[in-house]
């Protein structure tokens, strides 16, 4: 009842009384296309929590993309800072991994070999005892030695996050993970990706077009509007996991997000 | 012109004298010799040049000239250098074989997908680790490719060097049985030679692109 009460627009920071961990400051992007400036992103304001899992979704070229790899340091923003903890991104870091689609597996290793990729200054036993740690943790037990053209996308995704999670970083970028997945295995993944995000405690922000998706999974939405890409709304999801979605509050949140990506639609 | 029997009898001919195996050892060593330290000097350059846009643009000039250049307009420098000899030789197969292959492996690491670099940098690979690390492997599959046509071309030069350069191999078995009595039956027995060894050779490259540690590339794409 106090739930639905509360305020949602104004909520910029994380709900839950934590550390920040990232803060965007007035980020914009502006891409230069055949000699014309391409606004991408404008005005980002955002801070995200230690430990806070939070989705980036809008409508597809929005900039939620874009903005993901500014945070992950591949992009320089043309105007305003991204900050984690306090100090300014200026590049890609093995604190902050970035998970693709499952196309970042490299395909001349195997899944030991995936995993393992970010430890090469751990000694070998070291290197081992962590591989199968987190092979054990994504379900792949048996799969050591395939290559990754032997195994099925879910697979190959569950091969990424283990990557990323091996090197135990802050925070976890994921760019529509699960999208290439089909339905079922998504929802398999989500659920996984949750249980690991409980047990690990990563800052995670997730780039998502799929309503559902977010909030099935997220503490916070932040609805983006369609390009030049600002921030529309931020939605706290307060259902506590494993959330019901067929609870009236998941369907109440879901609809009044789904009304904000109408109106970003809206000519 | 002589009759297949004729070329049969010509190499038979060959064999007592221990010939055909001297010559064929003696093309293949020079061939061995001139490709790999053509990959050699290739791969590693090929890998910098196609990473760093600059040192790219400073080589492509100077590699559109030299392009065109047949390997065998370089035979007259190539005895100048070595004198006759192997070396001269193997130079020949060198140039003729680093061109191409600097050329495939600057677009192979053109090619490399930027997901695969990206996640690399994301794990904190200095430009050397990220070659050895990644680029070089994700060009693996290209790289045989390129290879196996270069290899083609080793082959095709290390005949028209041995005519000129060097007084053995299956090059000069050819023109030595023309100088020496038009012995024209040798000429199509050394041809026949040339053909199959070459077919061997190719052979060979062809598994190695076809061994597991390799064959993903061809996997990914089916």
């Amino acid at each position: 009842m106090s739930a639905s009460t509360r305020p949602t627009s104004a909520t910029q920071g994380p709900t839950r009384n934590v550390r920040i961990k990232l803060r965007t400051e007035n980020v914009s992007m502006i891409f230069q296309r055949e000699g014309k400036a391409l606004p991408v992103l404008e005005d980002i304001d955002l801070e995200v929590g230690d430990g806070e899992f939070v989705c980036l979704l809008g409508p597809s070229g929005c900039g939620k993309s874009t903005l993901l790899s500014a945070m992950a340091g591949f992009l320089t923003p043309t105007g305003g800072k991204i900050r984690i903890d306090g100090e300014i991104v200026r590049g890609p870091d093995p604190r902050r991994i970035f998970v693709f689609q499952e196309r970042g597996v490299f395909p001349w290793l195997t899944v030991e070999g995936n995993i393992g990729f970010g430890l090469s200054k751990l000694s070998r036993s070291e290197r081992a005892k962590r591989v199968s740690y987190y092979l054990q943790m994504v379900g792949l037990e048996g799969f050591e030695k395939s290559y990754p053209h032997e195994l099925s996308g879910g697979m190959k995704q569950r091969v990424e996050v283990a990557r990323a999670l091996a090197v135990n970083p802050d925070v976890m970028f994921l760019d529509e993970p699960f999208g290439a997945l089909d339905s079922i295995t998504r929802l398999i993944m989500r659920g996984e990706l949750l249980r690991i995000w409980q047990a690990e405690r990563k800052t995670i922000l997730f780039v998502t077009h799929d309503i559902d998706e977010a909030v099935q999974l997220a503490d916070r939405v932040v609805v983006m509007s369609a390009r030049p890409g600002r921030i529309q709304q931020i939605v706290p999801i307060d259902i506590s996991h494993p959330r019901d979605i067929s609870s009236p509050r998941y369907l109440e949140l879901r609809d009044g997000i789904l009304g904000q990506i109408g109106l970003a639609h809206r000519l | 012109m002589p009759g297949p029997l004729k070329t049969v009898r010509g190499i038979a001919d060959l064999v007592p004298h221990g010939l055909i195996v001297k010559y064929v050892v003696a093309s293949v060593f020079r061939v061995t010799w001139g490709f790999f330290l053509a990959v050699l000097a290739a791969v590693p350059l090929g890998l910098a040049a196609g990473w760093y846009r600059r040192a790219e643009m400073a080589l492509n000039p100077i590699l559109q000239i030299l392009r065109p250049i047949s390997p065998l307009a370089w035979i007259p420098i190539a005895i100048l250098w070595f004198g006759v000899g192997d070396l001269a030789a193997v130079f020949l197969i060198f140039v003729g074989c680093f061109l191409p292959l600097l050329l495939a492996v600057i677009s192979a690491v053109q090619g490399v997908p930027a997901v695969y670099i990206n996640a690399g940098r994301n794990f904190g690979l200095s430009p050397i680790a990220l070659m050895r690390r990644i680029l070089f492997p994700a060009i693996v599959p290209r790289l045989m490719t390129g290879l196996r046509i270069t290899l083609g071309i080793a082959w095709l030069v290390v005949v028209a060097a041995e005519m000129i350069a060097v007084n053995s191999g299956l090059g000069f078995l050819i023109v030595d049985a023309r100088n020496a009595g038009n012995r024209y039956d040798l000429v199509v027995a050394g041809m026949v030679i040339i053909g199959v060894v070459g077919l061997l050779l190719d052979n060979a490259v062809h598994s190695l692109e076809r061994a597991s540690a390799f064959r993903w590339g061809f996997e990914e794409k089916a």
